[in-house]
Order: structure tokens, then C-alpha cells, then sequence
């Protein structure tokens, strides 16, 4: 074999990665001139649950995963986006389809209803749409005494509608192999509404029936916000008695450490220390805390009776 | 034994086709996904590589069961291959027949290790779980009942195989693939045609469709993936009325084919 002919596929091999390199080095400079391509909206083009199901032949189990996956990675997407303007309008028609392709596709009821009902912008807030997706849920499983406590769960810590939280812990007890605590679970609502002895007691629930690591996880966040409201209560007495010895709002934390009223400074369930507003004598945990926001505003920040 | 020669001849020449390399793209798309999965579905990663496993596996035979199955019969034609053959002592049916156990054989290696490869992954799933998520999982993640869906799968595409190679007797491959296809999607729709009484007032068109209804194929209740997937019972009853369904279907065709090819001019 001549020279030539052995060098022959090198030179060719050279040529064509010397092209490759050519054309992702134009990419990257186009880019950088003229700004990368901004990412499309998401878009749903086929809305019915039902017509993908017909569509999908025997693939439909599939076709939920993947309309699962759309679904997760657009709330984690609109959660986590810097915007200001969060969008969260397919969030329902994706879990729709997701469960009218596999309706008994469970995580999809449960994670899916907190994702619509927490409140905007860490969610829909949609509490509603959580209602109809878990009432959906359960004309497909009817044995599923879950997604009613979870209706329960919405209209109680979301809707602050205590009256039909009780009816629907009562409707979640009337299922067959439902749990006995259910019942008294709907009497405490009844009785004392949203109390936060009774929001711990619910989310306690929730986390002993999670089946699943992010319900769990959830119901622990949850309880650790309560545990934060029980330490503000204590924190705000203090800083009220503080007050009322010197006259004046404490500082910061350091004042009421000095004056031997705290050990140290005081932390939050996570170890983050809380805020205290100098100008207000207002504590509140840290805007860098897992556990804000905390749930304020609905009556589970009510101390216990 | 001339049934056996023709299907090993089958098999072999599948093999020659390098048929079997859709095993490694199967393994491939598994492990990938696999990887993929763990970190975008919120900790649903054993029902969707379940799904996803069932799922290619379906569709990968689908296209075996199709694309070989029209060529079987219409290979040895193109090639003129048929006439030496049937200058031997090999009658038309017992190419057809050995033809089509041939290519049995052939999905029956290709789904038999897909199960293998499937059963590996998720019994990795499985030892790398700790057991509080396993808990969660509402079938064990190397349930032997996936097993009743291979089962019904390969029913599925012995049933396909077999309107391929009907199909493939009498017409060319392209319209074969295209009407074997056509069967496929129609027996997935096969259950609306009982009921159009609901939509459509005329008597005989509704007796006519319901006919149709237990005339074509029905493939949908051999899909039984979900059911297994959420840890659902599916009757051993059930599997074996479904079976003896595709049995029955299959031997119409074959018998059909065979009766169409024996009286087919080759000349």
C-alpha cells in the first residue's frame, strides 16, 4: 500500500472533525451574538384524557408515565422558576390525562392534589381542582378511603373550611378498611375546627397513611412549620415581657440574651435562627427557612384551646 | 419433522437478519431510562421501567411479528426459492405452518429474554431500595405476576404473526404490513363496535357492526399491564380464556392461509 493511500483515511478522519468542530464553534458564537433560543411555553395539544387513552392502543400505561413526568417536571419547573409571574394553568389538565390514561395510577391523585391546592405561588392554589382530581380518583378506586381523607385534608388546611373537612373524614370512615381514628379524626374537626392541636393531629395522620417518601416528608415540613408557630408563640411572649420591663422593642436577639431572658439565640425546627423586627417586636422564621412561608392567615396558626 | 426443518430454517434466517439486535437496543433504552427516571418522576421509577419494559417489548415484537411475518411467505416467492422447495416432498401448508412456527420461535426467544433483561433491572431496582420505599411500591418490584403479562404478550403476537402471514398469502408486503397494522389498531377498538347501538338508531347497522365486533380481532383484553403494574389479581381464569380465544383465532387463520397458498398459481 502506497503512502498515500495510508494517510488517505486519516486526512478524511482530520477533515471531517475539523468540520465538526466548525459547526459547534459557529453554534456557540451565533449564540453568543445574537442570545440562545429562548425555551417554547409548554404546550398541551390534546386535552382529552379520554382521546389519548382511545389513541394509545395498549400503550396507555406509558402514555401516564409520561404525561406524569410532564406533569412533575412543569410544577417543579413553574415552582423553581425565577419569575414572578408563576404559571401553573396545565398543572390540571396533565394530572386529567395522566389519570384518565391510568386511573389507577395513585401518586398522581395524592402528589397531584397538593400540587393544586398549595397555595399560589408554591403551588396553584387550586384547591378545587384538587377536590375534583381526588373526587376523580376515587369513582375509579373506590376502596381508595385516601383520596376522601385527602378531599377532607384540602377543605380543612386550604380552604379553612372546617364544617366539610368533618363531613368528609366522616365519608373517608365510612369506607370499607378505612382506619378507626378516621371517625375521631372527624369529630375533633367538628368540634374544634382548625386549632393547631388539631392541624398536628391531622398531619400526623397523613404521615403514619403516606405511601409514599414525599407525602411523608411533606407531613414532616408541615408538622415542623406547627412545632415553628408553638416556638413564635413562647418567642413573642418574650419579647412582650421584655417590653413591658424596659419600655422598649429588644434589638435583636442578643438583648434578650443579655438580659438572661434566652439561652442563646433562638432556632427554628430546621436550625435556622428566627427573624426578630426590631421596629415591631414581630418574630417570624427566616425567609431562607424550609418552613417559610409559614401557613399564617388560616386558622391552623390558632394555638391549641 | 419437515415442520420443524422449515421453522428452524425460519429462525435461523432471523437470526442471519440480525433480528435479535433490537435485544440490545431494548437493553439499552432499559438502562437508560432507568438512570433517567430515578430523578424525574417523583419516586415512581419501578412502575414506569415496568411500563416502559412491557411496553417495548410489545412494541418491538409488534414489528418483528409484522415485518418478518408479511416477508415469510412473500420472500420465497420474489426469490423463486418457493419452487425448488416445493419440488421436494414439503407440502404448501407444512411451509406455511413450519413458516410460522418459525418465526413463534423467534418471539419466543426475543420476549423470553426481554423478560430476562426486564426481571435483572428490576431486581436491581429492587436490592438498591432501601425498604421503607419498597413498602411503598404497590407491587413487589420482581413480581412473577409480570410473567402473566408476557404470557398474554406473546399470545398477543403469535395472534399478530398469524394475520401477517394470512395476510402475506395472497397480497403484496406493503399492503400486508398495512392491513396487518390496520387489524392491530381495530382490535384495540374492537369492544366500541358492541356498543354503537348508543350512537346509531339503525337496527341491521348495529347488528352488522355488532358481527364485526366478534368477527375481527379482539386484542384488547390481552393488554393486562396496568392491572399487573398496580399489583391487581388477574384470574388464571381469565388468562386462559383469553388464550384459548387466540388459539382458536389462530388456527382460523392458519388454516385459512394454508387453504389460499395451496391454491395460489406460482407460476
Amino acid at each position: 500500500m502506497s503512502d498515500t493511500r495510508r494517510v488517505r483515511p486519516f486526512v478524511f478522519g482530520l477533515v471531517l472533525a475539523t468540520l465538526v468542530v466548525a459547526f459547534v464553534g459557529v453554534q456557540v458564537w451565533r449564540d453568543r451574538v445574537y442570545g440562545e433560543p429562548a425555551p417554547g411555553d409548554s404546550v398541551l395539544y390534546v386535552r382529552s384524557g379520554e382521546a389519548l387513552r382511545r389513541l394509545s392502543l395498549s400503550f396507555s400505561p406509558l402514555l401516564a408515565d409520561v404525561y406524569w413526568v410532564r406533569a412533575v417536571q412543569y410544577y417543579g419547573g413553574s415552582r423553581l422558576s425565577a419569575s414572578t409571574t408563576r404559571r401553573y394553568d396545565l398543572l390540571y389538565p396533565l394530572l386529567d390525562i395522566t389519570t384518565s390514561l391510568d386511573p389507577r395510577f395513585n401518586i398522581a391523585y395524592r402528589f397531584g392534589s397538593i400540587f393544586l391546592a398549595e397555595n399560589y405561588p408554591g403551588g396553584a392554589g387550586r384547591p378545587d381542582l384538587a377536590i375534583a382530581l381526588l373526587e376523580k380518583g376515587f369513582r375509579a378506586n373506590p376502596a381508595r378511603w385516601q383520596y376522601v381523607q385527602d378531599i377532607g385534608f384540602v377543605y380543612y388546611w386550604w380552604m379553612g373550611d372546617y364544617r366539610h373537612a368533618g363531613e368528609w373524614f366522616t365519608k373517608a370512615a365510612d369506607v370499607p378498611g378505612a382506619p378507626w381514628w378516621l371517625r375521631s379524626l372527624a369529630a375533633v374537626t367538628l368540634a374544634q375546627g382548625g386549632d393547631r392541636q388539631s392541624s398536628r393531629r391531622l398531619w400526623q395522620a397523613l404521615r403514619e397513611t403516606a405511601d409514599n417518601d414525599w407525602l411523608r416528608n411533606n407531613a414532616n415540613l408541615r408538622l415542623a412549620q406547627l412545632d415553628a408557630l408553638d416556638g413564635i408563640d413562647q418567642l413573642t411572649m418574650v419579647v412582650r415581657d421584655f417590653t413591658a420591663r424596659s419600655g422598649t422593642i429588644p434589638a435583636s436577639w442578643d438583648a434578650l440574651v443579655r438580659a438572661r431572658l434566652l439561652r442563646g439565640i433562638p432556632l427554628d425546627p430546621t436550625g435556622v435562627p428566627y427573624v426578630l423586627d426590631a421596629g415591631t417586636g414581630e418574630v417570624t422564621v427566616a425567609v431562607e427557612s424550609h418552613l417559610n412561608p409559614l401557613p399564617v392567615g388560616s386558622r391552623a396558626d390558632r394555638p391549641a384551646r | 419433522m419437515v415442520l420443524l426443518a422449515v421453522a428452524l430454517s425460519v429462525f435461523r434466517e432471523s437470526v442471519r437478519d440480525r433480528v435479535f439486535y433490537n435485544l440490545l437496543l431494548f437493553a439499552v433504552l432499559l438502562v437508560g431510562a432507568s438512570v433517567l427516571v430515578g430523578q424525574m418522576t417523583a419516586g415512581q421509577d419501578v412502575k414506569i421501567i415496568k411500563d416502559l419494559g412491557l411496553s417495548a417489548t410489545s412494541l418491538f415484537g409488534l414489528f418483528i411479528a409484522v415485518f418478518v411475518g408479511i416477508g415469510l411467505v412473500w420472500k420465497e416467492v420474489e426469490r423463486r426459492s418457493v419452487y425448488s422447495l416445493i419440488a421436494k416432498p414439503v407440502r404448501r401448508q407444512e411451509l406455511v405452518l413450519g413458516k410460522y412456527l418459525g418465526l413463534a420461535l423467534t418471539l419466543l426467544v426475543n420476549v423470553s429474554i426481554m423478560a430476562v433483561v426486564l426481571y435483572l433491572l428490576l431486581a436491581y431496582m429492587h436490592w438498591a431500595s432501601p425498604p421503607e420505599l419498597r413498602s411503598a411500591w404497590e407491587a413487589p418490584a420482581t413480581d412473577p405476576a409480570l410473567l402473566k403479562v408476557f404470557l398474554l404478550l406473546y399470545v398477543q403476537l403469535l395472534l399478530v404473526t398469524a394475520i401477517a402471514l394470512f395476510f402475506s398469502t395472497f397480497s403484496s408486503p406493503m399492503l400486508a404490513a398495512a392491513l396487518t397494522f390496520g387489524f392491530y389498531v381495530i382490535g384495540h377498538f374492537n369492544a366500541d363496535l358492541k356498543h354503537f347501538d348508543a350512537v346509531v338508531t339503525s337496527t341491521p347497522l348495529v347488528w352488522l357492526l355488532r358481527a364485526l365486533y366478534y368477527l375481527l380481532p379482539n386484542l384488547a383484553p390481552f393488554d393486562i399491564t396496568a392491572q399487573v403494574v398496580h399489583g391487581q389479581p388477574v384470574p388464571t381464569g381469565y388468562l386462559l380464556m383469553t388464550i384459548a380465544y387466540a388459539v382458536v383465532y389462530i388456527a382460523f387463520l392458519l388454516s385459512a392461509a394454508s387453504y389460499i397458498f395451496a391454491r395460489r398459481d406460482l407460476k
